[in-house]
């Protein structure tokens, strides 16, 4: 009994000592990290971010001008830029973008379309079925299963405390 | 007891050191456009290679690769006893299809971007040990292909962090025969499995980096000798943090590389190429030492070196089941007598 105690103990303490030697190591892969450019990031994300939204706008204006009501406008809004998100996504410019602008690009509309888009082009080869379709939703599947629980949740809380 | 090739804990010297007959190295456009691009044998200008899908260009040039290697030897396929090969794809796919067309007896390996040098060491073994005469050691990886096993569609707009590497698109291949001339496999230091807890997948320069040292440590030790009897001691796919934790637990043990240690993963792009930390895949220290290293040596720039092929054994389930990511480090010593 009295070894298997000892036994126990030691491989307790070799854990113990592992855990610290593996907590020493990330400490010291951490020091080494090369800084992330976040001032640069956040500027870009603000400037191309802030011309995709300025640019809707503008469609915007013009549809409400042609004698849209708001609403009306703003869906014909949003169709226009899942289209252009979707285009430029084909032409292989959307991803050079949004290296670029971070945020900036990913936040829009346009960067939902990319989200959907480039896993649809880039499985196009194992076929339309378990390729495109399949995988069309690997990463905007998430967005959009959240996106549904949190409307659900609130529509509740508006439905009781109103 | 250890056996008359075994030396230390775990380094194999050879007794009849198998020669290194011939080497060839294949790459992508990137690669083709980084400092080493005189060194390559063939510099592909599309992704594609001209087929359909980027894992058949994969295996093109894995098969393109091992013909060219054993037409540089002035050999037929037919002479050749074995080929090892591997790569990242699920199902080592790239190595398994180009086996096909090859029709040489095949062993397939997975030791993700460590593969060049486990089939270097294992088809030096079968030389050695009298096995066979003629040996190739081959591998590829390719940007894309693995973008879109283990990360994200090629055309998502995403940030990659300053830590995130760079697959190098090619293959490498290199024939290990009993006889001939060039530069001779001297020793061996078989990797051990090594994890400090490292669970990010763009920062796997430093989940690797404490195996690459650990036999580095382990091989001067088993060997007796020191970093200086090295020109060059070299890894393999590093890059930027992991060579910087190399160096840093290497002195802890009061090795110093500082004056003769590089990664490939440096050497094949330069830094405005936009690759972050640096390169990595199965092709990295593949192509390099198929390239520039060996090359050198024959042109008499380097005597010995010391190469250690690197590999981050994770998979992306591995990795979203919160697991961290192990490393392995395989070294080969190449010596030009």
């Amino acid at each position: 009994m009295g070894a298997n105690e000892g036994s126990l103990l030691d491989k307790q303490f070799q854990q113990v000592k592992k855990q610290a030697q593996q907590q020493q190591y990330q400490q010291m892969a951490q020091s080494v990290k090369p800084k992330q450019t976040w001032v640069k990031n956040a500027v870009a994300a603000f400037l191309v971010g802030g011309s995709i939204t300025a640019f809707a706008q503008i469609i915007q204006n013009i549809f409400q001008s042609a004698g849209l009501a708001q609403k009306e406008a703003g869906t014909a809004t949003l169709m226009i830029m899942v289209f252009l998100g979707a285009f430029f996504t084909g032409l292989g410019i959307y991803d050079n973008l949004g290296k670029f602008a971070g945020a900036g690009s990913i936040v829009p509309i346009t960067g939902f379309a990319n989200s959907i888009v480039s896993p649809a082009l880039e499985f196009k080869r194992e076929g339309f079925v378990y390729g495109v379709a399949a995988k069309m939703f690997t990463i905007a599947g998430p967005v959009l299963v959240y996106g549904f629980v949190t409307s659900v949740i609130i529509g509740l809380i508006a439905y009781f405390f109103q | 007891m250890p056996g008359v090739k075994k030396v230390g804990q775990r380094t194999i010297q050879f007794a009849n050191p198998p020669v290194v007959m011939a080497t060839a190295s294949i790459v992508g456009p990137k690669e083709g456009e980084g400092p080493l691009a005189d060194c390559f044998d063939k510099i592909v200008q599309d992704t594609y290679y001209g087929e359909k899908t980027w894992e058949k260009a994969e295996t093109k040039m894995l098969a393109e690769a091992v013909e060219m290697v054993i037409k540089k030897a002035g050999l037929q396929t037919g002479d050749i006893d074995y080929l090892f090969a591997g790569d990242l794809l699920n199902q080592t796919i790239s190595a398994n299809y180009a086996a096909r067309q090859l029709a040489i007896p095949f062993f397939g390996l997975y030791g993700a971007c460590s593969t060049m040098y486990e089939g270097t060491i294992l088809a030096s073994i079968l030389v050695d040990g009298g096995f066979a005469e003629k040996v190739v050691a081959a591998t590829s990886s390719h940007h894309n292909t693995a973008e879109r096993q283990y990360r994200y569609p090629t055309e998502l707009g995403s940030q990659r962090p300053m830590t995130a590497q760079w697959t190098v698109t090619g293959a490498g291949a290199m024939l290990i025969a009993k006889e001939g001339s060039g530069p001779r496999i001297t020793h061996a230091t078989v990797g051990k499995v090594v994890d400090q807890g490292i669970k990010d997948p763009n920062d796997m320069g430093a989940a690797m980096a404490p195996a690459a040292a650990d036999t580095i440590i382990t091989h001067l030790q088993d060997t007796g000798r020191k970093p200086e009897d090295y020109d060059l001691i070299v890894t393999g796919d590093l890059a930027t943090v992991g060579k910087a934790l190399v160096e840093k637990l290497t002195q802890q043990q009061n090795i110093d590389l500082s004056k003769n240690y590089t990664d490939c993963g440096i050497l094949i792009y330069d830094p405005s190429q936009d690759v972050h930390a640096g390169g990595s895949g199965c092709a990295c220290s593949a192509v390099v030492t198929c390239s520039y290293l060996l090359e050198e040596m024959i042109a008499g720039k380097y005597k010995r070196i010391l190469g250690v092929g690197t590999g981050a054994l994770m998979s992306p389930c591995s990795c979203q089941q919160g697991d961290s990511i192990p490393g392995i480090g395989h070294a080969v010593v190449f010596e030009m007598s």
